[in-house]
């Protein structure tokens, strides 16, 4: 695969590769104000000394930050699970390897983006 | 297959950031989920994240992200634009600028909570 010259990797041949190609592109924009933003208003502008329970109880109240939340969370972990699949094919060698790892990849990204999701629709205040 | 200099450094910090990203995220999600369980447990890891090398790696982690997101973005440049060859090093060193310029401010910031 041919790179090119800031350090990407080359537009693939292969169509899966190709469209996992255009995806990490796509979401990757997305992600960056996305999650830029989440950084500037959670760890900037508030901080960990004033966000609590409440905090996150006010901020779901509103579909808006739930939306914000829940994209930003699919996205981050289709993107970040695809990155360190690209990860395991360039530095995995041995496939018996390659296979356990790329299927414990598959089962946590599931289990903690399945977990995440639920928590995000079904969050009710409690006390 | 790369040209040496920047493109490679730019290449590994780019992986590193985003194994490490990948790897906060895991936690992130799973601290987050405590919410589901009421304030007590939610709370109490809130109070273990005020500890200052969890703080410190606050920081890291905004740079970890700041740097893949600009980064990521100069990649794009090259893959949708294929005259930007020839600017190679300006947009190299513009998106470190666009870095400091907006990590700086923030490193200032994010540091004064941070209490030994």
């Amino acid at each position: 695969m041919q790179g090119n010259v800031a350090g990407g990797r080359g537009r693939p041949q292969d169509k899966f590769e190709l469209r996992a190609w255009f995806f990490m592109r796509i979401s990757g924009v997305i992600l960056a104000v996305l999650a830029i933003g989440h950084l500037f208003i959670m760890h900037v502008f508030n901080s960990i000394e004033n966000i609590d329970y409440q905090f996150v109880v006010e901020r779901w109240k509103t579909p808006f930050w739930r939306t914000y939340d829940f994209v930003m969370l699919v996205l981050a972990m289709m993107h970040g699970t695809n990155g360190i699949r690209v990860l395991i094919g360039d530095y995995v060698r041995s496939p018996g390897k390659k296979l356990f790892a790329l299927s414990s990849l598959y089962t946590l990204s599931f289990i903690i983006l399945a977990l995440g999701a639920i928590i995000l629709f079904t969050f009710k205040a409690v006390g | 297959m790369y040209k040496g200099g920047t493109g490679q450094w730019a290449y590994f910090l780019h992986r590193l950031s985003g194994a490490a990203i990948f790897l906060y995220l895991l936690i992130h999600i799973v601290d987050t989920a405590l919410l589901g369980w009421g304030p007590k447990y939610f709370n109490y890891m809130m109070q273990l994240y005020t500890h200052p090398l969890f703080k410190l790696g606050e920081i890291g982690l905004f740079a970890a992200v700041l740097f893949h997101a600009l980064n990521g973005l100069r990649i794009c440049i090259f893959d949708f634009w294929v005259g930007a060859t020839r600017y190679h090093s300006q947009i190299f060193w513009g998106a470190m600028v666009l870095f400091s310029v907006i990590f700086l401010p923030v490193f200032y910031i994010m540091i004064q909570r941070v209490h030994f």
